[in-house]
This record gives C-alpha cells, structure tokens and sequence, in this order.
C-alpha cells in the first residue's frame, strides 16, 4: 500500500514536472517585436495587435513593442538585421510597401538577409472615381488609359508604393505603355481622397479601407478591388472578373532576425501559427477589418522571393528603379 | 436650429461624470505632452490606443479630444517662457512671446494666449458644429494649383517675420527652402540632398530645427555673451495680470486669428503653422504699436496662439465629415474611432450622433477646463525665469535633447540637432531672423509639391493658375500684398508733402 502510494505520488509529481515544463517553455517566449514605422501606422497597429494577442492568450510571457520609423521601413531593417543577429527572441513587421521602399531607397539591407516566418493579414486595392465620372467600370477605365495613358491622373500614396505600383499594373493590363501613367502621389490618405472627392484626378486607388464610407455613401464609384475574386464586402466584381488581368495585395508579414537557429525559427512559427488560428487573433481581424492572409513556413519565404521579383520588375518599368 | 437641439443633447453626453473625469485627464495629458518638445498629442493618442481599447468610445474619443487641445496649450507654454515651441504651430507665438518674457510680462504673455486659445477655440467648435457640412464642400473643391496660391500669399507675408533687413530675412528664408530639400523626393520617389544618410530620406523634421534654432541657438547665445554683458531676467515687472491696455491690444488679434485658424485648418492640406504665420504678419502690420514689434509685442502673440487652437478645431472638420485625417493627430483620432468600428465619414452624424455631438461638446468643456487650469498656474510659470540663468539654459538644453531623443532615437537626430544649434547661434551672432528658416522649411515643400502636382494634372499648361476661381483670387491677394507698402509709402510721402 505505501509502496503503491509513493510510487503514485512520484508519477505525480513527475507529471507535474513534466507539465510545469511545458507551459514554461511556451510562456518563456519574452518576444521583442519592431514596428519600422511611427506610432498609429498600419504596421504599428499589427505589431501592438500582435502584442495584444500574444500575451493575452499566454503565448507569449511579455510582449514589447518598439517604433523605429523612418523611410518606409528602410532605417527599421538595418537596425534590425544589424544588431538582432541570432536573436530568436525578436521579430519585425514589414509588408508590401518596404519590398518597393527598399528598392527605391537602394537601400544596402536587403529582406534576404532577413528569416521570412508568416504572412499575416492582406488588404486588396480599390480602384475610385468620382460619383459624376462618366467612367462606369474597369472596362471604361481600361479604354481610357489605352487611348492616351497620360491624360488619366491617379491619385494615390507615395511614389514607388503599392499604390503607385497597382496603378502601374493596371495600365500594363489594359495595353498600354506603363511608363507613361500620369500618376500623382499624395502625402497621407486624406489628401489623396479630397483630390478625388474634389474631382481634381480620374481616379483614385487605396486600400479599399480608405474609401469605403465614401463608397457607401455614395460620392465616389467603386471601380473594383485588386482580388481574384469578388470579395464578400463589396457588391462590384473584382478588376480580375472584370477582364483587366490585375491581382494584388498589400500584405504585412513578419520577419525574424538572421542567422537563427532552425530550433529558433520553428519555435517562432509555431508561436505565430497559434496565434493565428486564436479566437482572440481572429475577433481582431474582424474589428480591424483586415483580412486574414496567414501562411508560414516555406510557402511564405517563396512568395516573398517572388514579390521581390515583380515589383523590381514594376519598379524597373515605370523608371523608379535604374537596373 | 437642429444643430442647437443636437449640440444640447451632447452636452448630456459630455456632463456625464466619467466623460467629465475622461475630458480632465485628456487635458492634463495633453498640456504635460505639449510642453516637451517633440512629444506631440500625436504619439501620446497613439500610445494610449491599445490602452483605452476596452474603455467605452465616447469616453476615450473625448479624452483624445482632451489631449489634442491641450497639447496646443502647452506647447505655448515654453515657446513663451524659454524660447522652445514644443511643436511647429507654437513657433510664431514664441517670437514676441519670449521677448515679452524677457522683458518682465511672460504673466501677461501666457495669460493672452490662454485666453485667446480659449476664445479661438470656442468660436472654433461653435463653427464646427454650425458650419462643418458647408466648410467642408469647400474645402474638397480646393485643388493643387489653389493650395500653390495660398502658399504664395504664406511667402509674400511672412516678410513680416523677416526682422529689420530684407536681404537678412531673404538669406534665412532660402537656408530653410534648401533644407526643405532634403529628403524622398513625394512626387518622383527619389531622394534629393540625403547624401546617402536613410535617416536624412524622411525630409528633416520640423520640431528638431525649431527646437535647434531657437532654443539651443539661444543657450549657446547666452552663454556666449555672459562675460561681456549680463542680461538680466526679470520675471515679473509691472502687472502678472493682463492690465485694461493688454485687453484692448488683445481681443482684435484673438478674433482674426481665429479667422485664420478655422478656415485653413479645415482644409485638408492645411495645417496649424500657415495661420499662425499669416496672422503674425497681419498684427505686425495693423498694430498700433509698430515699435513694440521685436520687443514684445502682445497682439503677436494674442493672434497667432488664437489661429493654432482655431486650427485645431478646423481639422476636425474634415475628419469627421469626411473621416479625412488632415493632421498627425487627426489620424490617431481616426483611428481611434475604428478600433470602436466606427467610421467617422458622411455616415457618422447619421448612424451616430451621441457620439459626434458628444465629442463636440466635450471640446467646449476640454476649453474651459485648460483656461481654469492654465490661469492660476500663469505665476507658477513665470518664475521659472527666476531661476539662476546658468542652471535655466543647462535645463533647457537637457529638455531639448530629450525632447527629440524622445521622438526619434537616433544618433542622426541628434547631430542635426547640434548643428542647427550652432546654425542657430552664428545667424544671431551675426544678426540675422531665424524665424524665416523654420517657415522655410514648412511653406517650401508643401509650395513645391502642390505646383508640380497642379501641373501634372493639368498637363504642363501653367494657366491652371489662373482658371481656378479659388487660386486667381488668392494670387491677386498675394500681389496686392506685395505692391501695397511701396504704393502705401508713396502715398504717405505724398501726404506728408501735402501737410
């Protein structure tokens, strides 16, 4: 009988042991996690999100959020890359804007010095006209922009952006000569928007989260969004559906420091693939209106490769980048 | 009358205890944040979002609101006192502020600008609840080439703050459009003058060639000039309250900066800094007290402390009618709103009224509130100048540090700021305004963009300039302005021939 206790109260405390182990582990992860831009951007907003989550369905131990803005991106990623080295303790969000503003920038770090880990969230492209434009669709644009690519002006977001890009694509797509868009860049959302409200420019293109209450309350035309397929949120069929052969996304993803170790990096996945599939990461997405993107591991890194290429490739066209 | 009846209703809203209590920390926060330079309402907002992410919406939108006013309170504050405006918009009323300091009325100086930012603010928010539907039509159909206008008329007056000698005043203002240079190119995406330094490709920051100029320029300047000649602060000569004289010099200037300020902020490509310029420019010229300017002058800070808290008001105009953010702060207060799921646009004075009126409401009390705080604290601040000067300057020197370390570690940042301190100390050595430089570096960029941007719509054809209704008429202004002192001179002479 007492052997038979102490032999239960051994397998006991080495189930706790082993449990304690476990959780410890899992909560140890005391994650650093950089925003390369100000306070209140799109990328700080994921990164605090991130930290939201993270520590509050105990993935991680302690979350730390820092700023470190400046050129889209481009001053972020060198401290990065130069003084976590090795550090599987610390990741960085980036997206599709700083693949164009680390070319543009000629900036001597590269993001294939970086670990890719996991694509998280996407917001598609719109493509606007002013409610009184006598353009109606895609199609109209299109034929706009074949007959003469310059008498269209854009409005959008900085030159070399996703917006800039998207634009560049669209012009590719209809027939037309890419170089020759008359495409005017705005410093900030709003600024953009009045020009389009105002009826200065042709078109407008933004994320669709820009536009959205302006669509709806009828004063601008949604022309369509850059997805493949019509998306849930919107009653016009995508600018794919609609015969212009354009997909794009601007997606933010986060990044670890280089020379980790393989141990490293799957701990870091496996935080981030947890996090993604919470209930707390997924009500967030909703509340912040992103759409869900997520995808690791090899998939991710390939798909960054060829991001990198296309837009070098876009960036080449329209003049932004000298190869 | 509805927008009575609905203001009526957020008042309900705003009295609430807990909005009340919310309103008082948001002031407090944003005073404390003004004050510092380089901390702006902007960061502190976007600091507090993921903070304030399970309180109710009203609540912390009004406490945002709070922090925004306050913010351009205390920002005066020390432009006033210790020549540092904590962020750019303070930057004219730190001109005369500080001479006045210097000169024994810094009472009557912060007193002026309290009351005149709560006078702003007041016909501020009442505009904005009477007048956003309209003003904001308006404000949309203002195009490039009208925005290029208005900053042509910015250039013409800011001659005003050129000090005595034009060919000085022109050498400080080209310093600062070269320094306008510096940076990504908005309109190709190249960088121009970076030299290969990323830190430079973000174009230089205001506050840190304000805060380099004035303040750093000024402790080096002192300390320079301690062995030859002592300059005797006293901080309180005369009357610390505003005297009868103050008050008539005062309430124009508070009105026409408002005029300034309201408008312009409403526009969404306005900004803070043009009003306060232009209304400098007016006062210096209207005064009737032309020899002050330069020693003190209270309507040159009387107007332009009115134009930065009318401003204010004015970017709300867009952001909540069109949910166009027009400032850094306006943004944050964007995206305050959609963290509740709320979009502010066409939509939010219909889908949620509480909530607007609310806000506006609370922006009354937020005003009230910063005067009944700010007054009784008037002599507790301007015996800061009674500190020993050796130990004032070393601590405005640490504040200016920390102040843009705060807002941007970088070791870059730094030296920039070193440089334009030492910048800042050879142009007072040897005389020339620094105010032109700052403006310089604000109107240049903004001129440039909005021109290029004029003309590529237009195709190249500069007659765009003159077919829009809204720049013809600004342009017409700027030339008036510009011929109306040499026509006025003649006159005079003509006149005093006559006599």
């Amino acid at each position: 009988m007492s052997q038979y206790r102490k032999g239960l109260w051994r397998g006991a405390l080495a189930a706790a042991a082993v449990a304690g182990f476990v959780t410890s582990a899992a909560a140890q992860m005391e994650l650093k996690i950089m925003a390369p831009a100000a306070p209140g951007g799109g990328w700080d907003q994921t990164a605090r999100s991130m930290q939201q989550v993270l520590s509050q369905s105990g993935i991680a131990k302690s979350v730390q959020v820092t700023n470190v803005p400046g050129a889209g991106g481009s001053i972020g990623i060198a401290q990065f890359v130069n003084n976590s080295k090795g550090d599987g303790n610390q990741l960085m969000v980036m997206g599709y804007v700083m693949v164009g503003a680390l070319l543009t920038n000629k900036s001597p770090v590269t993001l294939d010095q970086t670990t890719p880990i996991a694509r998280l969230t996407t917001e598609y492209e719109a493509i606007v006209v002013p409610a009184n434009s006598p353009i109606k669709d895609a199609r109209e644009l299109a034929a706009a922009i074949k007959a003469d690519p310059a008498k269209v002006t854009w409005a959008g977001g900085s030159a070399g952006g996703v917006d800039h890009i998207a634009a560049a694509l669209f012009a590719k797509a209809a027939g037309a000569d890419p170089t020759k868009i008359n495409y005017i860049p705005f410093s900030g959302g709003g600024e953009a928007l009045a020009a389009i409200l105002g009826g200065k420019v042709t078109a407008g293109i933004s994320g669709y989260g820009e536009f959205e209450s302006q669509v709806k309350a009828g004063k601008l035309r949604l022309i369509g969004l850059t997805s493949a397929k019509k998306t849930a949120n919107v009653d016009v069929p995508s600018i794919k559906e609609q015969g212009i052969d354009l997909e794009i996304a601007n997606w933010r993803a986060v990044v670890a420091p280089p020379g980790i170790s393989a141990d490293q990096k799957k701990a870091l996945t496996d935080a981030m693939d947890r996090m993604a599939k919470s209930k707390e990461w997924q009500d967030l997405l909703k509340q912040k209106g992103w759409e869900d993107a997520y995808m690791s591991g090899d998939a991710f890194t390939k798909n960054l490769a060829d991001e990198q290429n296309r837009t070098k490739e876009v960036l080449t066209a329209v003049g932004l980048v000298k190869s | 009358m509805d927008a009575f009846v609905s203001l009526a209703h957020g008042l309900t809203v705003a009295i609430q205890p807990m909005n009340l209590l919310f309103a008082l920390i948001g002031v407090l926060l944003g005073t404390a944040v003004g004050v510092l330079p380089g901390i702006g309402p902007a960061l502190t907002v976007a600091l507090l979002l993921p903070i304030t992410f399970k309180l109710d919406p009203a609540g912390s939108i009004i406490m945002f609101a709070g922090i925004y006013y306050g913010g351009m309170y205390g920002g005066s504050t020390t432009a006033i006192l210790i020549n540092t405006p904590g962020e750019s918009a303070s930057m004219a009323t730190a001109l005369e502020g500080n001479l006045m300091a210097k000169a024994g009325r810094g009472g009557p100086a912060l007193a002026t600008a309290a009351i005149g930012s709560f006078v702003a603010g007041t016909i501020a928010t009442l505009g904005l609840s009477l007048l956003a539907p309209y003003l904001v039509d308006i404000a949309v159909s203002f195009g490039p080439e009208d925005y290029f206008a208005l900053m042509v008329v910015a250039f013409v007056t800011v001659s005003a703050t050129f000090g005595d000698s034009p060919v000085r005043g022109l050498t400080s203002l080209f310093i600062g459009l070269l320094l306008g240079l510096v940076g990504i190119d908005i309109l190709s995406g190249q960088s121009r003058l970076s030299f290969g330094v990323p830190e430079l490709y973000d174009n230089i920051e205001v506050t840190t060639l304000a805060v380099g100029l004035f303040a750093v320029g000024e402790a080096l300047y002192v300390a320079s000039r301690r062995h030859i000649h002592e300059e005797k602060l006293e901080p309180v000569r005369g009357s610390l309250w505003m005297t009868k004289e103050d008050w008539k010099r005062s309430w124009l200037p508070w009105l026409r900066g408002t005029a300034y300020g309201f408008p312009i902020g409403a526009l969404p490509a306005g900004g803070a800094e043009i009003p306060t310029f232009l209304s400098y420019a007016t006062e210096k010229r209207l005064t009737k007290h032309p020899e002050d300017f330069g020693k003190g002058a209270i309507e040159g800070v009387a107007g332009p402390e009115a134009a930065n808290n009318a401003a204010a008001a004015g970017t709300l105009v867009p952001l909540l009618t069109l949910g166009l953010p027009t400032s850094a702060t306006a943004a944050m207060m964007l995206a305050g709103f959609q963290q509740y799921g709320l979009n502010p646009g066409p939509l939010l004075f219909a889908d949620r009224p509480d909530l607007v009126w609310g806000l506006i409401a609370s922006l009354f009390i937020a005003n009230a509130m910063l005067l009944v705080l700010n007054l009784p604290l008037v002599g507790l601040w301007v015996r800061l100048l009674a500190i020993p000067q050796p130990w004032l300057y070393a601590g405005i020197l640490v504040f200016a540090t920390m102040g843009t370390i705060a807002a941007n570690p970088s070791p870059v940042e730094l030296i920039m700021l070193t440089v334009f301190g030492i910048l800042g100390f050879l142009m007072r050595r040897f005389d020339f305004p620094i105010a032109p430089v700052v403006v310089g570096l604000i109107l240049g960029p903004v001129a440039e963009s909005q021109l290029r941007r004029a003309l590529s719509i237009s195709l190249g054809d500069p007659m765009v300039l003159l077919q829009s209704p809204i720049s013809a008429t600004l342009l017409f202004i700027a030339l008036v302005a510009l011929i109306a002192p040499f026509v006025l001179k003649g006159l005079g002479r003509f006149k005093a021939v006559e006599d």
